[in-house]
């Protein structure tokens, strides 16, 4: 069974916190190898761009700060059984561009059964290029899950040593 | 007694704009334009190395990266004098081309058609009609009964499951909406084939820009592709015959799909070429350079003062000073301190936010002026300032598709039809179908350099001691972007940039003028308050983007548009 495998970090890595996800994928980028059935891309804040990189996957990574009640620095992994209630649902602060980017991948057909999110919670939202700590460290966190829940599928991504 | 209506956030994309109207016996009055959120981005800016700017910039914009990359390393070389070589100028100008055409085909079908199409009524719809009416049309061989049908099938499952997703937020069943549902079945099938289209066109920007959304290819002194007609690596002959496919298909579609959507929703809707004129000072800048020096272009640009075609001035080249000494912004009614009118390498960014103020400052948006006067920019500038210059091809595709619109109308209608909400949609249309020719050109024209044996594609930057001043200006798909960069001793000093939907989104300026959001407003019919989709018609036939105009951020609520009365 060969998975096809798609991390998508999203956000606006101006905007200090709001870049979480871009951040996650750039660290992803920097310290592993993986093989060619794991694709990381840095999405930005884009929406129907992104359309042509969802083709073909079984499985969608999306990494993006999110909205919740949970205190800054916080992550939330969940799974997307029901990819249609999340586009109701207000998560991300790119809310309109990615819900109407899977909205559309779900009418084309073209929408990765498996959705997995990984939401990191923001705390500092203005212009800037720094993370804040909270944050900084929720994006280890992430980076490390992300690694962990490849593994699970099978795939194993081999450390760079720098 | 005058209602007063919010409609807030106006996007369909990203970004935070705010629009008020007082509405009187059914018509807009008065309009108040307000970007929503503190920018600064290019605070960040300051005191890096120019050579690294461009990849912030593209940062800005969630939707316009390619754009503000191009213009920021324009800015740098116009500060140097930088030539750069004619390859890159290729490469650069097929980016462009193919990010335009994508960005006008996604904002026509995607953003801004179901304002005119009513989705749900598209279910009420014949396939055979739809099927008829679009062979009458045009020659395009995907208007089948087999193919409508099925697209009316995939509808009818989103409607049915409760899912209408994307089209959640449409005034379905508006009194504004015309079209019968065979048109809009038409219109709905054509709105799923763009959707294949424009990502086919958007990968023409991925191969030469090494990657989407964000371009890696770009330099200050040209690109970073290697050209080595040999090497698997580089950009290869067979990469660049890949890209020439990509190009032809799309054109097929641009010409036999969009233009005529576009004349037959003018023609449908031809009380829409009164409304929406606003400011018609109209500027736009050349683009497309030939040679390496910025001097001569394939898109020609300029400015035409108060409508009048005949006034047109051209701009005749990154170094012109009509252009450079031209533009201002002013932030009386803008949340910035203080009360001035400055040139972009003169102004500083020192905000102070107020309450909404109707008579004093309520935007973050600031007020651009061209030689003193507010101006509208975007594809309607363009194509008009490009008709007035003789551009053989505006001039074909422009009198083709009135034409067009005449015979569906029964009318004769004329260049002046466009100065309108329709018209800018029109304009689009033709602006999208020359860039394609444009872009086939420049294909041509790369592969015509390499055959010479010329494979370079950087010039290195050098940097002297003390300042230099420069602007970048790019014709991007929303109108007039310029980048404007002071750079003192290696290091940025100054980095300001004037975007479209500044342009067109910014308040009313230092002499109380109104901007072409504000201006195009008034006298736009408004049949319900309440559900104020001709406010949305207008302000989306501009393209809104406010993303880059200010800062982004999300809306609170799950509505695309949530409007708030006032009395």
């Amino acid at each position: 069974m060969s998975h096809n495998i798609l991390v998508l970090g999203v956000g606006n890595v101006l905007l200090a916190d709001e870049g979480a996800g871009v951040r996650v994928v750039e660290q992803l980028q920097r310290r592993y190898v993986f093989p060619p059935q794991v694709e990381l891309i840095d999405g930005g804040t884009m929406g129907l761009d992104l359309l042509g990189y969802l083709d073909d996957k079984t499985h969608l990574f999306i990494v993006d700060a999110i909205i919740s009640r949970k205190p800054p620095g916080s992550v939330v992994i969940e799974k997307l059984s029901d990819p249609p209630a999340y586009f109701r649902q207000k998560i991300s602060p790119h809310q309109i561009g990615l819900s109407e980017l899977l909205a559309v991948a779900s009418m084309q057909d073209c929408l990765p059964p498996d959705i997995t999110l990984f939401g990191i919670v923001p705390l500092d939202l203005a212009t800037g290029l720094e993370m804040s700590c909270e944050v900084s460290r929720a994006v280890e966190q992430v980076v490390l899950a992300v690694v962990k829940e490849l593994a699970l599928l099978g795939v194993e991504g081999s450390a760079v040593s720098c | 007694m005058a209602k007063r209506i919010v409609v807030d956030p106006i996007t369909r994309i990203e970004g935070h704009l705010r629009i008020d109207c007082e509405i009187d016996n059914g018509r807009v009055t008065k309009a108040w334009s307000s970007g929503q959120m503190w920018r600064g981005i290019e605070l960040i800016l300051q005191d890096r190395d120019p050579r690294d700017a461009w990849v912030f910039t593209q940062r800005i914009c969630g939707v316009c990266t390619t754009v503000h990359a191009i213009a920021s390393v324009r800015a740098v070389e116009n500060a140097l004098g930088l030539e750069v070589p004619l390859n890159a100028q290729y490469i650069r100008n097929m980016m462009i081309g193919a990010h335009g055409i994508f960005d006008h085909i996604v904002h026509f079908y995607h953003l801004s058609a179901l304002d005119w199409v009513d989705i749900v009524s598209a279910l009420k719809g014949s396939p055979k009609a739809a099927a008829a009416l679009g062979q009458q049309l045009s020659p395009w061989p995907h208007n089948s009964e087999q193919e409508i049908k099925a697209v009316q099938e995939r509808l009818k499952g989103f409607v049915g499951t409760g899912q209408l997703g994307i089209f959640a937020s449409g005034y379905w069943g508006h009194p504004a909406m015309k079209l019968s549902p065979d048109v809009n079945l038409l219109a709905a099938s054509h709105y799923f084939q763009a959707l294949d289209y424009q990502r086919r066109i958007n990968k023409v920007v991925a191969i030469l820009g090494s990657k989407t959304p964000h371009i890696q290819n770009l330099a200050v002194g040209g690109v970073s592709n290697p050209i080595n007609p040999d090497s698997q690596s580089t950009l290869t002959i067979e990469r660049l015959y890949y890209v020439k496919t990509l190009i032809d298909e799309i054109g097929d579609f641009i010409k036999n799909v969009y233009m005529v959507d576009v004349a037959a929703i003018g023609a449908f809707y031809a009380d829409w070429t009164k409304y929406g004129a606003g400011v018609t000072n109209y500027l736009s800048v050349p683009d497309m350079p030939l040679d390496s020096k910025g001097t001569a272009f394939d898109l020609p640009g300029g400015y035409i003062a108060d409508g009048n075609v005949g006034s047109f001035k051209p701009i005749t080249g990154f170094n012109d000073d009509f252009f450079k000494q031209g533009v201002k912004e002013g932030i009386k009614h803008s949340w910035y301190k203080g009360d001035w009118d400055r040139h972009p390498w003169e102004e500083e960014t020192v905000p102070q936010h107020t309450e909404f103020q109707d008579n004093g400052k309520y935007s973050w948006v600031k007020s651009p002026t061209f030689n003193g006067k507010p101006a509208q920019v975007g594809p309607l500038a363009n194509v008009l300032c490009m008709y007035a210059a003789g551009h053989a091809p505006t001039k074909t595709y422009t009198d083709g598709l009135l034409q067009t619109v005449s015979t569906l109308a029964g009318a004769k209608v004329g260049i002046e039809a466009l100065h309108s909400t329709i018209g800018r949609h029109a304009a689009r249309a033709v602006r999208c179908a020359v860039l394609h020719d444009s872009l086939l050109g420049q294909w041509q024209s790369l592969m015509d350099n390499i055959g010479k044996g010329d494979y370079a594609t950087f010039n290195q930057p050098v940097f002297p001691k003390g300042e230099q001043r420069g602007v970048g200006f790019h014709e991007a798909p929303r109108g007039v972007l310029s980048h404007w960069i002071v750079i003192q001793d290696g290091k940025i000093k100054n980095y300001q940039c004037v975007v479209p939907s500044t342009w067109n989104a910014g308040p009313r300026n230092t002499k109380d003028a109104p901007g072409p959001y504000e201006a195009s407003l008034v006298g736009n019919p408004v049949a319900n308050p309440e559900k104020p989709l001709e406010v949305l018609r207008t302000v989306h036939s501009f393209d809104p983007c406010l993303a880059c105009a200010i800062h982004l951020l999300d809306p609170d609520s799950r509505e695309i548009v949530t409007v708030r009365t006032m009395t």
